[in-house]
């Protein structure tokens, strides 16, 4: 399984959506909930059953409505498309079915529209508005880039506009992802070694950092703190972070892994914590204080720090927090293509291998009080 | 006497304490003598005897009573008996001694009566010829005192006329000095002064009388004269340092006021040195305030000449001044101090200007006794000027430490230089049919240069401490110099500098930009930098601190180990490097291969695809290439046979059950697990990790990323049926060349597995090939 993805809209109930990947079978979505306070996971499946899902993404506005990539297979072709989806009402919110009855009671996605892609080739992933309402999606097909306006309660997919990579050498997108600042206006993808940003106004290409990896860059991830920085990773082993202001050079370079790194995510309120996958089975926890929104740990207020003089010296000694690695998970027995944190609690996260396993951790304790107090 | 002490019979008391001997019979010669002696008395030896003993027969306090009392208690019968037969032989003998010498002295004592009679014959004559010569004598000294009475009043006149003609000849003198003085005071001013001198205090003396007062102020007039040529003479012409210091010297005679003749006299000195410094900087080239749009042109004279010019006119100049000075206003230097200093300041000013000159390497040994030179000529100086002392060894110190600096910079761009040769030897076109340089030969021939260029470097630097130049007895040559200039500035920091190099290389063209230095060239790199660690480091900073003997209290040199340390840090980057490079190159290869094929609709596979043999055949040059370089390493062993056995049973049979589908809702758990407990008994593989030192790591770390990105790329794709086939016989094909070169192949097999496995797993329709066939296939192949 490659895809998971949390659920955007959610923000109370910590949930985790996977797809499968499977040739044979008929494909699923499981949904997972994780009951924090007792530990426990649930699970519930919904068939999908038109091909592998190789992406997965949900609508940052409404729970219930989804997009996926998935291979269709005839005997002589495969190709990947994209359609969004809506999941049964009463599993929108997380209904608590009992583990047993799971996997007899499979329910079936609504499908809302497809995103033709006939003209345009394989879609490698679905990106959603993220501050929208859940109208506008940007598809990435091989070496296009298609900005979806979604209408009729998304029933409707109208093709907005589009633009084309051109030139030469290997131009297929192989990531993608949404900024969430300048008024979403600013998507950056990866193609082959290079990471190029656009503006979806106009659509054109207003930053391309060439050879940000020496090989092949896998993902990309914005801070969702500070509007100019993004982390990249790739098959060199190495996640960079860039200031787009400044594309000759990165800011910092992780060298933590040993094989390709797959999935690279920031937290989305602590911009400092960083998670990476890789395809050595390891998943790694980073604390990039240095180049984070609050390199100088958490600001006291001037009328809170006039009273508490000596609290805030103590804080002083805390402050020279050093960039380092938190943690490495080594639960997974297999390449980790996917990692996430969850939308609800931003001390969870999900990675999940390619055998099928989905680990989800928490960050340790310790740090968490440290970048709150 | 010893003879007549025979045995004898004699009679004598049995108690006496002087005539008894020792119990034992056997008596020395020396016996008879001890009643003697201790009757005229006890020798000093006897008193110095101690305690007194009683019961000693022999002794002084010998107490007849306690001692028989003794005897008598002490010793049984037998011992009694004979102890009495032996005291009453020995008393025998002791009485026959006596009678003996008894006779002796009666006959002495005749004798001796007889030569008194004769003496007194003979005084009688005597005394008659003794009065005889009284009388003679006494008329000798009376005809002798005659004499001399008559001599007297002549000699006494003869002294009187010759004190007259002396005191004459002294008129005659200085009645003659005016005119003698005014002959010599043009042209032998010296001689004049001296005679002037002589006859000034008897002028003073007899001044009264009115004919030597004459003389005198006429002198006196002369000699003001003298004084007044002299000084202008001081004034107005240039004199050599000699002439100057007789002038002053004769004016200090003619009593003029040595303080303005002392600053007189240094002006005059200050003038002359002038214009020696003022000679000096006109060979310098002028200072160019606007930094040197053109490189100055080469000095005239080599700096030996310069500062041998240098120390000889001005040094040897300030020297003669100095010490007329000082002979001249005594001990007071007051004055002179400053002005000297001054003086040597801009001296060395002027000479530092001139080393500055010196950019190139030169020669060494030119420079080095130009220092000596210099070093020498102002020890002399120093004597006079403490001062200097410091600012001289500094001058001397930085230029050995500029020099040094200069071979590192020297030594650095050497090395780039070979290493852009040997760049260029990997790069050339090779002509066929035959082979360039090997590798091998290339790194023997960067080392060998680059040691050899070192060696020669501590040769020149050796000079600067060498036995018979002055200044490398100065403290900082012995110990900063060794320390901190040579070991750490020199050897340390170029070693360092290599390693630094060398992990450019590693980590710097993976960036964008500079064109990425050749794999072979990395290669080269991590061979050479491993040499140093393991030899070659300790082996030049043995030669070094055999060159250099380091002092105890010296400051603290960085450790070979360290040193050693940071080789080995940067070969092993450098290695990991290349297995990165030459790993992705091949990845890279086998990525594009799965990427653009179609998997789905291919057909039935009848050979080995090619990118396959290519891979081979790269891996098999990249082992050759490594082989050059570095040993074979260990294998674990295992025979090819069973393993490739194990691999053919694996992956037709096992393989397809093994990931058999897990996705039916139903039973989700039991694949997992045999996956995963799988997955237990095999270790986990790290990728990019690492490698030793050795051919078989390097080869399988290669192997090891080729295959990992074979795997994921695999994953990526849907297969056909064929396509599944015809990863199959690549999977076999690359199993069977490549377990060759890997340390284990178990982690060759594991990963083929895997992506076999994972081609199965991909597969629409998994139906695998025969075996046998496989095997036709890439035999064939």
């Amino acid at each position: 399984a490659r895809a998971l993805t949390p659920q955007t809209a959610e923000t109370d109930a910590i949930r985790f959506l996977v797809g499968t990947q499977s040739l044979r079978y008929d494909n699923q979505i499981h949904i997972i909930d994780f009951d924090d306070e007792n530990n426990i996971i649930n699970k519930n499946v919904l068939l999908h059953q038109v091909g592998e899902i190789w992406h997965i993404s949900t609508s940052p506005a409404d729970k219930g409505v989804l997009a996926t990539c998935y291979n269709k297979t005839s005997d002589t072709k495969v190709m990947t498309c994209a359609a969004v989806w809506r999941m049964p009402k009463e599993l929108e919110s997380g209904s608590h079915e009992s583990p047993d009855d799971s996997s007899s009671n499979t329910q079936t996605l609504e499908l809302l529209c497809h995103l033709d892609n006939t003209a345009h080739g394989n879609m490698a992933c679905v990106m959603w508005e993220p501050m929208g309402d859940g109208k506008k999606i940007i598809s990435l097909a091989d070496n296009n880039i298609l900005l979806w306006d979604l209408q009729e309660s998304s029933a409707k997919a109208v093709l907005s506009s589009s633009t084309a990579l051109e030139g030469k050498g290997q131009l297929k997108f192989t990531s993608g992802r949404w900024s969430p600042h300048h008024n979403c206006t600013q998507i950056a993808t990866a193609n082959d070694t290079a990471v190029r940003g656009w503006d979806t106004r106009s659509m054109r290409q207003i930053y391309c950092i060439e050879n940000a990896h020496g090989q092949l860059v896998r993902d990309l991830d914005f801070n969702p703190n500070k509007q100019y920085y993004l982390a990249s990773c790739g098959d060199d082993c190495k996640v960079k972070f860039w200031d787009t202001r400044n594309v000759t050079e990165p800011v910092k370079t992780l060298e933590e892994h040993s094989h390709w790194v797959w999935n690279v995510r920031y937290n989305h309120s602590h911009d400092q914590l960083i998670l990476t996958g890789s395809s050595d089975s390891r998943v790694i926890l980073s604390n990039m204080v240095s180049i984070s929104s609050e390199p100088f740990g958490h600001m006291v207020d001037d009328d809170e720090l006039s009273d508490q003089e000596d609290q805030h010296q103590e804080e002083k000694v805390k402050e020279p927090l050093q960039d380092s690695v938190i943690a490495t998970y080594e639960e997974h027995e297999d390449s980790v293509y996917a990692v996430e944190w969850s939308s609800a609690d931003p001390w969870l996260f999900a990675s999940l291998s390619y055998d099928g396993r989905l680990v989800i951790n928490r960050v340790p304790r310790a740090l968490k009080y440290h970048i709150l107090l | 006497a010893a003879a007549t002490a025979g045995s004898g019979a004699g009679s004598g008391a049995a108690g006496s304490p002087e005539a008894t001997g020792g119990s034992t019979g056997g008596g020395g010669w020396r016996r008879p003598h001890g009643p003697l002696q201790r009757y005229y008395g006890p020798s000093t030896a006897e008193a110095a005897e101690a305690p007194p003993d009683p019961t000693d027969i022999n002794g002084p306090h010998f107490d007849p009573e306690v001692f028989m009392t003794k005897v008598r208690s002490e010793c049984p019968l037998g011992q009694l008996l004979a102890r009495e037969a032996a005291l009453s032989r020995e008393i025998r003998a002791l009485d026959s001694d006596m009678q003996t010498l008894l006779y002796e002295n009666y006959n002495k004592f005749i004798s001796a009566t007889d030569t008194i009679r004769k003496m007194k014959v003979d005084f009688r004559h005597m005394e008659a010829e003794m009065d005889d010569l009284a009388a003679n004598m006494a008329a000798i000294s009376a005809s002798s005192a005659r004499v001399s009475a008559a001599l007297q009043d002549r000699h006494r006149r003869g002294a009187q006329l010759a004190g007259v003609q002396a005191l004459l000849r002294k008129l005659q003198a200085l009645v003659e000095v005016p005119g003698r003085l005014r002959r010599w005071a043009g042209t032998e001013p010296a001689r004049a002064l001296r005679c002037h001198a002589r006859a000034r205090a008897v002028l003073r003396h007899y001044r009264h009388l009115p004919s030597f007062r004459a003389i005198e102020d006429e002198s006196h007039a002369i000699m003001a004269e003298l004084a007044q040529r002299l000084r202008t003479r001081l004034r107005c012409e240039t004199l050599d340092p000699k002439e100057l210091t007789e002038c002053v010297e004769m004016l200090l005679q003619l009593e003029e006021p040595a303080e303005e003749l002392s600053e007189e006299f240094l002006s005059q000195a200050g003038a002359r040195l002038e214009a020696e410094l003022a000679a000096l900087e006109a060979e310098l080239p002028a200072a160019d305030p606007s930094g040197t749009a053109t490189t100055p042109p080469p000095p005239a004279s080599d700096i030996l000449d310069f500062v041998d010019r240098g120390s000889s006119a001005f040094v040897g100049t300030l020297c003669q001044l100095a010490g007329s000075y000082r002979a001249l206003f005594g001990g007071d230097t007051g004055r002179l101090e400053p002005f000297a200093a001054a003086l040597a300041t801009r001296y060395f000013a002027l000479l530092e200007r001139r080393l500055a000159l010196e950019r190139g390497l030169g020669d060494t040994s030119l420079l080095v006794r130009a220092l000596d030179r210099f070093h020498r000529r102002l020890r002399a100086l120093l004597e006079l000027l403490p001062a200097g002392a410091d600012a001289a060894a500094a001058l001397v110190a930085r230029a050995a430490r500029e020099r040094v600096d200069r071979y590192l910079r020297a030594l650095q761009t050497f090395f780039l230089g070979c290493l852009g040769d040997v760049r260029q030897a990997l790069a050339a076109p090779r002509p066929p049919g035959k082979e360039g340089p090997g590798l091998p030969d290339l790194l023997a021939t960067l080392a060998a240069s680059v040691l050899g260029q070192l060696k020669a470097v501590l040769a020149y630097v050796q000079l600067f401490t060498a036995r018979d130049v002055a200044f490398a007895s100065l403290p900082y040559f012995k110990g900063e110099f060794c320390v901190t200039a040579v070991r750490e500035g020199l050897v340390v920091a170029f070693v360092r500098w290599l390693c630094r190099t060398a992990r450019g290389f590693a980590d710097g063209p993976a960036e964008r930009g500079a064109p990425a230095a050749p794999p072979a060239l990395l290669l080269l790199l991590a061979r050479l930098c491993l040499d140093y660690e393991n030899s070659t480091i300790s082996y030049i900073l043995t030669l070094t601190d055999e060159q250099f003997p380091p002092q105890d209290s010296g400051p603290a040199v960085t450790p070979g180990p360290a040193l050693c340390a940071e080789a080995r840090a940067a070969a092993q980057r450098l290695l990991d490097h290349y297995v990165q490079v030459q790993g992705a190159a091949v990845a890279q290869m086998l990525r594009k291969s799965v990427e653009t094929r179609d998997w789905l609709g291919t057909v039935e596979p009848r050979n080995v695809r090619a990118v396959m043999k290519r891979v081979v055949e790269d891996i098999t040059a990249i082992d050759v290439q490594v082989g050059q370089l570095f040993e074979e390493g260990v294998r674990r062993a295992q025979s090819s046979d069973s393993s490739r056995r194990a691999f053919s049973v694996y992956s037709s049979s096992r393989a397809p059950g093994r990931y058999a589908p897990s996705y039916t809702p139903s039973a989700p758990m039991d694949t997992h697990l045999l996956s995963n407990i799988q997955k237990l008994f095999s270790e986990r593989i790290d990728i990019f990790s690492p490698v030793e030192f050795n051919k078989v790591s390097v080869l399988t770390g290669i192997i090891k990323i080729s295959l990992k990105t074979l795997l994921e790329c695999v994953r990526l794709r849907t297969l056909g049926r064929f396509g599944l086939q015809q990863v199959q016989v690549d999977g076999h094909y690359l199993q069977l060349y490549l377990w060759r070169f890997a340390s284990d192949e178990r982690v060759v097999q594991g990963l083929l597995d895997e992506v076999a496995a994972s081609a199965a797993h991909r597969c629409l329709d998994p139906v695998p090939m025969e075996h046998s066939v496989v095997e036709l296939i890439c035999e064939r192949g």
